[in-house]
């Protein structure tokens, strides 16, 4: 009998379960079978009403190329930026752009780039004569998506960023190009062709993650997208929250057309590694030594400090709507301000914000041991265990697969709990903490443990004394992405919570359907304080080892 | 006649009974409903309704011990989902929703779909005060009957909103508007209809050009949809290129379009409340000039509802909410422009002299319009109607 790995076979029932089954009641009701709408017959009607639906090809390509122009566009500007050996300044950076909500980044830069927006009203009237806004066609919301687009690389950036300057910390970047260097190789040529094939094997995961929630984005794109033609999950959304209960099923054999679509991305994913990695293998053998790239690479770099400026300016613009309290066109500031907003909110938020530190400790703290022991269990074993099946939270569209995980955790009489929400944050906390930690883990020269064990210590000490000290930088870091990421979860803790269990985030896109940016601004900012503790602890971390 | 004489009287007698509180088949609901919580599914986009609802809960644990949690929808169609992914797990009993703010297609789909809990209605003390004379829409709710499924709490009617200080007579009319739109490209626009607020422009439209107007109390069917709607296909073909951003890109709803207007894109706002005008300007959300206007001939009205769920597990202290929220004293609390100003449902004529004194003693706001100010209610169609639209206009609008 092959043994196991313990830890992995727990994420399975853990993860899978609810996944599966989710997936099961969600594919089951695309074919036009769910016995609680008394729909027991099974037919292709939902698919045909998907594909009668004008604009469903805009969409599908309007939804392709945002999501492929926003993650090779947030991969090449990471890169540039990391190929300049970015200093501690980055981090202090980053931090905000990550710990923020995704809404509350669309948010402000929707407020910065609109034809009323803070832009053209720091430059009105002085500079464009402007004292009414333009009626630009059209800035936000355009037909081709460059402004959800815009919005994806302003949050995905820092990400991949984060996730590089993690595996940049495990990759011996300097005396690998001064090898390079020496033998001849120019310092741009030595950096593309040794350190960042390196780092993207670390990073590919979270990049494939990108990729899958950019093809399926909800929350930037119902403020950022077009609407006609919407994206696919918007499409999808609308259906399944329609008030016409027979629109689900169409919405469902939606969401099952997204999980293809990310299926077929993620497969055209692999064609351009394929080719990436064939041009860098001709590159690596041509014999050129010289320089090369070193006027696309520096403007690439420019590109990704000037996308950190603009989230740095959509949060501005929301913490200046935080205490604004009359704000007309063209004002470069407030006309006045008030802190009446933010007092009467503080009230009404502390309950929601205590259940949201609690959630995200408890998911992310349980997920993070949950990846420490599969990873040292693939150690002891000595093999990799199979982790396809806990990325499926990642690819499916979380409201269609949330339909089915609702049904089961109601059928279990689990809804409503915290302890169900916090698992059902898990789904999509776990991933991620799995994905931030697995690339450091498994790049972490097994000589330390194999030195540890030579000196007598057991396999539990090399963990305890050895591993886990030299991992503590990932290890921080992936605990405060899972934080981020239960923080930001909506979908889950709202159907899972049967809508009892309020969170910031609960309440803040409850509040932002109404439409007030100050209150967004509020909101959005409590939000963002939860995650943002979380990462500076990390930083902190990462700096003091 | 004898017999219908002593019939009014012990009617009448009865009346008196209850209002004295001697009512034993409520008072037993009342046993029951203390020590619940009740979780109100509302809509949680307008702060000042959040913090009514807010009331209605302390006041509620006072008085009954009955406690009130709101759960925050963004859309209600989620609290359809909720009740119906309930119904797949067979859960019939305890479901997780006891009261939803409703109406419409909503209330329609699930009171089709045997969802609700009821007839209700009928059984609260306080549902004696409705205004069933003069407000249809408290018992027909888009032409649907409300048969005591569902309990009326707030009346609302289509109104625009304009900024005083820059649109000093505004359109009464839809061709003074078509007018005024023609006169100020980009300056007017509507939310997208597959939001509630832009299907219900279009019905408003609609209904001031359709044919035959009665046609539209009932169900929509191919010819008479092709019928009705030409003039309205008509009509958007005509402003379409002067609206804002070309008619291209439309706002995704009410707040979208209210933030636009305080944005200075637009010249007009629309909502389906008299008070937003006035609310908003006091939370600082729009100038203190703004007003709200109706084409004179009347603009479309509706009620706004609470319903229970059929699996609810506290049916009883839901409806003590549903009833509390028709005590006269709460429908003057509600009206007031302080607290939330949604216009009451209730008949004063059936009140007696304290309980009118409420009401007339109510704050005055500039942006407030009396009751008086404001044109005739005109009712909505039958809801197959709006969703015929709403599809049709993406047909035709959306590439």
């Amino acid at each position: 009998m092959r043994a196991v790995n313990p830890a992995a076979r727990i994420a399975y029932a853990l993860l899978g379960g609810p996944i599966l089954g989710g997936l099961a009641v969600t594919a089951s009701a695309a074919f036009g079978y769910l016995p609680a709408l008394g729909r027991t017959h099974v037919s292709l009607a939902p698919w045909r009403r998907l594909f009668a639906e004008p604009g469903l090809w805009p969409s599908l390509r309007l939804t392709a190329s945002v999501g492929f122009a926003a993650t090779l566009l947030s991969l090449a500007l990471a890169f540039a930026l990391l190929a300049r050996r970015p200093g501690g300044w980055l981090g202090a950076t980053l931090t905000p752009l990550l710990a923020s909500p995704h809404s509350a980044v669309a948010i402000g830069l929707a407020f910065l780039i609109a034809p009323s927006g803070w832009i053209i009203r720091l430059l009105s009237p002085w500079a464009t004569g402007f004292t009414a806004p333009p009626d630009w066609l059209t800035v936000v919301g355009d037909p081709q998506g460059w402004a959800l687009t815009l919005g994806l690389v302003v949050k995905e950036t820092p990400f991949l960023l984060a996730v590089g300057l993690a595996a940049l910390a495990e990759v011996r970047a300097e005396p690998q190009t001064q090898a390079a260097r020496a033998l001849g190789y120019g310092p741009a040529r030595a950096w593309w062709l040794v350190v960042t094939p390196q780092l993207y094997a670390r990073m590919r995961w979270p990049l494939y993650a990108v990729l899958a929630y950019s093809l399926s984005v909800v929350d930037m794109a119902l403020v950022l997208a077009p609407s006609h033609p919407a994206p696919l999950s918007l499409l999808a959304l609308r259906w399944l929250t329609s008030p016409d209960l027979a629109e689900l099923f169409p919405g469902e054999a939606a969401a099952l057309l997204q999980l293809a679509l990310v299926g077929a991305g993620f497969a055209a994913m692999r064609g351009l590694e394929a080719a990436a990695s064939f041009a860098l293998d001709r590159l690596a053998r041509n014999g050129r030594r010289a320089s090369m790239g070193d006027g696309l690479a520096p403007a690439l770099a420019m590109g990704a400090r000037a996308i950190l400026a603009l989230g740095l300016g959509s949060l501005a613009a929301l913490a200046l709507w935080a205490v604004a309290w009359r704000w007309p066109f063209p004002r470069a500031l407030p006309q006045s301000y008030s802190l009446r907003l933010a007092a009467s909110e503080a009230a009404s938020l502390a309950g929601p914000a205590a259940t949201t530190i609690t959630l995200a400790a408890a998911s992310a703290g349980a997920s993070l041991a949950l990846a420490v022991a599969w990873l040292e269990g693939e150690d002891r074993l000595g093999r990799r265990s199979s982790s396809a099946l806990i990325f499926l939270p990642l690819l499916l569209p979380q409201i269609a697969f949330l339909f089915g995980v609702e049904a089961l955790a109601a059928a279990l009489r689990w809804d409503g709990g915290f302890v169900a929400v916090a698992w059902a944050h898990g789904l999509f906390v776990f991933p991620y903490v799995w994905l931030a930690l697995a690339g450091p883990w498994r790049g972490l020269d097994p000589r330390y443990a194999h030195a540890a064990a030579a000196l007598g210590a057991g396999r539990l000490k090399a963990l305890l004394r050895v591993k886990l000290p030299l991992l503590a930088a990932p290890m921080s870091l992936a605990f405060a992405i899972g934080v981020a990421v239960s923080v930001a979860q909506y979908l889950s803790t709202l159907f899972v919570g049967g809508g009892r269990v309020a969170t910031l985030t609960t309440e803040a896109l409850a509040l932002s359907s109404g439409g007030d940016r100050r209150l967004s601004g509020v909101v959005g900012l409590a939000q963002a304080l939860v995650p943002l503790a979380a990462y500076l602890a990390a930083w902190g971390v990462g700096r003091r080892t | 006649m004898r017999s219908r004489i002593w019939l009014a009287a012990s009617a009448a007698l009865a009346l008196l009974a209850s209002s004295a509180r001697a009512d034993p088949a409520w008072d037993a609901v009342l046993a029951k409903a203390k020590g619940e919580t009740v979780y109100w599914n509302a809509w949680g986009g307008d702060p000042r309704t959040n913090a009514f609802i807010a009331w209605v809960g302390e006041r509620l644990d006072k008085l009954y011990g009955v406690k009130v949690a709101q759960v925050k929808l963004t859309d209600t169609g989620e609290a359809v989902a909720r009740v119906v992914a309930e119904k797949a797990a067979g859960r019939d009993h305890d479901g997780s929703v006891d009261l939803i703010w409703i109406n419409g297609p909503n209330f329609l789909a699930m009171k089709q779909k045997g969802l609700l809990y009821g007839p209700f209605a009928d059984r609260l003390p306080n549902s004696r005060y409705i205004d069933t004379a003069h407000e249809p829409s408290n018992v027909v709710d888009f032409t649907i009957p409300v048969d005591g499924y569902e309990s009326p709490w707030r009346l609302a009617q289509f109104v625009f909103i304009y900024d005083s200080a820059k649109v000093p007579a505004p359109p009464r009319s839809l061709n003074a508007l078509t007018e005024w739109i023609k006169a100020h490209p980009g300056r007017f626009t509507y939310p997208d209809p597959k939001d509630f607020m832009g299907a219900s422009f279009l019905k408003q439209v609609l209904i001031d050009l359709a044919p035959d107007r009665a046609r539209l109390s009932q169900p929509a069917d191919a010819a008479a949809f092709k019928a009705e709607t030409a003039p309205l296909w008509a009509w958007c073909d005509r402003v379409r290129a002067s609206l804002w951003r070309k008619g291209v890109e439309y706002p995704a709803n009410e707040s979208a379009l209210i933030q636009a207007l305080n944005d200075g894109e637009v010249d007009f706002a629309m909502a389906f409340d008299p008070a937003e005008a006035a609310s908003a300007a006091k939370a600082g959300r729009l100038p203190a000039s703004v007003r709200v206007t109706t084409f004179a001939d009347g603009t479309l009205g509706n009620t706004s509802f609470v319903a229970i769920p059929y699996n609810s597990p506290h049916k009883d202290a839901a409806m003590v909410v549903a009833d509390f929220l028709l005590d006269p004293a709460t429908q003057a609390y509600a009206q007031n422009i302080d607290h939330l100003g949604a216009y009451n449902v209730l008949d004063l004529a059936k009140l007696n002299p304290e309980q009118r004194k409420l009401f007339a003693d109510l704050p005055s706001d500039p942006a407030l319009p009396r009751p008086q100010d404001l044109a005739p209610v005109l009712l909505e169609p039958h809801p197959s109607w709006m969703t015929g639209i709403a599809e049709e206009w993406r047909r035709r609008y959306s590439q």
